[in-house]
């Protein structure tokens, strides 16, 4: 079992701009729109150079990861990061395989760059200048516990506040039928050891559970619109601990990690 | 702040050098090079590979032919080297198969088998790409832990590092996290990676990649030379006197640029003092570097600048990628299971196809590879794209 306080949080997504957007969703007080467009606010933190090239999962990561570390700047090139996502940049992969195999033609260098899967979290150190450690990880649609349990095992080994973000954007046409994710998705908690942390928004146990047997019991959310969310992008599948910060609801959540495996976290405030 | 060491119960490494570890410290003794030049059709441009041949004839168990691409075959082949796939079996009996964890490293995963997709699309007209893509089990990044874990019969905690070329190296902090949380009592860790075209041709676009043998450290040196490898290791709470174990690890990034090392190795100076201080240990107390050493004239120099505000001038040191190639998200594994072998056969390695050492670098990694050098501490250096540095020290507790 694993303690760990969450600070702050953001989110990005289509209808969902902001954790005070999303809360008042979660919580029944605004109506979700699923038809809303996502906004992505331009990664200001970059340099012009650095903008020009970010490509929309660093851009979302950026925007969440900068909600969740708005309240503590002097603090945000001191954290540890994990950055969470099933699949990297699938356009990035598009990009270079229809450059060598439909345009015969040499990968552009600035596409290549981008096409590592911690491109989002090199962006994001240059931006705020973070020299600490940084963890990219994956575990398929588990990638956001996975990302949880490797950010609050840095938070428990090092005592040191930890932010995890978690961003996945769906494939490009040829990919899609493939791997179909449904809408892009970026959210982030600032996490900490401290069990008793003040302003803390919500207080996590982590423990992992064996799955037996299926069917599986993963905890769903009421909203159709949400739901389809969440099934629909690796990153989505933290709504539900979005859903318990908003309703402050001491509950337990069940988060899909492997398929004989599932990651349970108890919400306490 | 110290950490406790991990003992290293077994481990393993397969790349162009050979399958398993006997085979490469004779390779390091003979300073072998496992290079060379590419002859293949879809590689436009001049390359020296460190390729498996054995990989097309590898087959995957029956019940896991769903996972068929190169990346997992190359784990197929790994795992049965040195008795390691006995000793994972060993340990899930002991500690049971949800008590052990697995982290393994990759850059591109199966990514060469969406590739062969895409060229089957636009060059002979197949509508979309083949169903035979198989997604989840090839291209996804989860893919290759997805292998090892049921190939292993395991049903821990899991995931894959990728931070590009310190993937590997990564593996073995995040396994040293999870067993002092008590999250398993034993892990696997490794990286596995393939030769790609997609990496080969961007590296070759972004002007990294060696028309020649790459020459680490050399005078002339003109960019990396690309392997596929794969290395594992199992390691364990609890470490006694005389065993091999991981002692210490550090980690840091350059936030500096995405491609390019910070010029006097500011990053990697900081994840080599983080391993030292993990380790509780002096920079005089390591006897070896194995250097990250890829031969791009700006990786090298920054390398250098960093070993040596950190060690000063007289470190022994040296790097293998000559023989091995850079093995990208497998290079961590491949290098600090070098590591183990350099202390386990008194082995101090030379630095491969490099003749003339670059007289503007302080460091001069040795060139002639040295038997009968009792070495205690080792230290390996994995620097990756976007700035993500990783230094390990394994040595005899």
């Amino acid at each position: 079992m694993l303690d760990v306080s969450i600070l702050a949080t953001g989110i990005v997504a289509p209808g969902l701009p902001d954790w005070s957007t999303a809360r008042a969703v979660l919580r029944g007080d605004e109506r979700y729109s699923a038809a809303a467009p996502l906004q992505v606010p331009p990664p200001l933190q970059l340099a012009p150079n650095e903008r020009r090239r970010a490509t929309l999962p660093t851009r979302l990561a950026l925007a969440a990861a900068s909600e969740a570390t708005q309240a503590l700047p002097e603090l945000t090139n001191q954290l540890h990061t994990v950055f969470a996502s099933a699949d990297g940049d699938m356009h990035v992969v598009d990009q270079l395989c229809r450059a060598i195999y439909q345009q015969h033609t040499l990968p552009s260098p600035t596409v290549f760059q981008n096409s590592v899967h911690n491109a989002p979290a090199g962006y994001w150190s240059i931006a705020e200048q973070c020299q600490q450690p940084s963890s990219s990880l994956a575990a398929g649609d588990g990638s956001f516990a996975a990302g949880l349990l490797e950010a609050a095992l840095q938070c428990h080994c090092t005592n040191q506040a930890v932010l995890l973000v978690a961003v996945d954007v769906p494939a490009p046409e040829l990919l899609h039928p493939h791997r179909p994710l449904y809408c892009a998705f970026a959210c982030a908690f600032l996490l900490s050891a401290n069990p008793t942390a003040i302003h803390a928004l919500a207080h996590l146990t982590l423990s992992l559970c064996p799955i037996e047997r299926p069917p599986l019991s993963f905890t769903r959310l009421s909203n159709a619109a949400l739901e389809t969310m969440r099934l629909g992008n690796p990153a989505a599948r933290s709504l539900p601990l979005f859903a318990a910060l908003a309703t402050e609801q001491m509950t337990s959540i069940q988060l899909p990690y492997w398929p004989d495996l599932l990651l349970d976290v108890q919400v306490q405030f | 702040m110290p950490i406790a060491p991990v003992r290293i119960r077994a481990y393993t490494l397969t790349t162009a050098l050979g399958h398993g570890c006997a085979s490469h410290t004779a390779a390091l003794m003979q300073q072998r090079c496992g290079l060379r030049l590419s002859t293949r059709d879809e590689l436009p441009v001049p390359a020296w590979i460190g390729e498996i041949p054995a990989l097309d004839d590898v087959r995957l168990p029956p019940a896991l032919t769903n996972f068929d691409c190169r990346n997992n075959r190359l784990a197929e082949l790994a795992l049965h080297g040195d008795g390691f796939f006995d000793a994972v079996n060993a340990a899930r009996h002991q500690y049971g198969a949800t008590r052990v964890g697995l982290f393994l490293g990759t850059s591109t995963s199966g990514v060469r088998h969406t590739e062969d997709r895409y060229r089957d699309h636009f060059e002979r007209g197949t509508a979309g790409l083949a169903a035979d893509l198989r997604f989840d089990s090839t291209h996804a990044y989860r893919s290759i832990a997805d292998y090892c874990r049921q190939r292993l019969e395991l049903h821990g905690p899991a995931s894959v590092i990728s931070t590009a070329c310190s993937s590997g190296a990564k593996t073995f902090a995040a396994a040293h996290r999870a067993l002092t949380a008590g999250l398993c009592d034993a892990a696997i860790v490794g990286g596995v990676d393939t030769l790609c075209i997609t990496t080969l041709l961007g590296f070759h676009a972004l002007g990294l990649l060696s028309p020649q043998p790459c020459t680490p450290w050399g005078l002339h040196r003109a960019g990396i030379s690309i392997g596929e490898g794969a290395a594992f290791a199992l390691l364990e709470r609890g470490a006694d006197r005389g065993d091999l174990a991981l002692l210490g690890y550090g980690e840091s990034s350059d936030a500096y640029h995405i491609t390019t090392p910070h010029p006097d190795g500011a990053g990697a100076a900081l994840a080599m003092r983080a391993a030292l201080s993990s380790a509780g240990l002096a920079p005089a107390e390591i006897d070896y570097i194995n250097l990250h050493g890829t031969g791009t004239p700006a990786n090298d120099l920054s390398e250098d600048r960093a070993v040596f505000t950190v060690f000063g001038r007289d470190i022994a040191a040296s790097a293998t990628k000559g023989g091995t190639g850079h093995t990208l998200g497998a290079a961590g594994a491949v290098e600090a299971i070098v590591a183990l072998l350099c202390i386990r056969d008194s082995l101090l390695p030379g630095t491969v196809n490099t003749v003339t050492l670059d007289p503007a670098l302080t460091i001069k990694p040795l060139q002639i590879s040295h038997t009968n050098q009792p070495l205690a501490r080792v230290l390996s250096n994995s620097f990756g794209f976007a700035g993500n540095n990783c230094a390990l020290i394994v040595g005899r507790v």
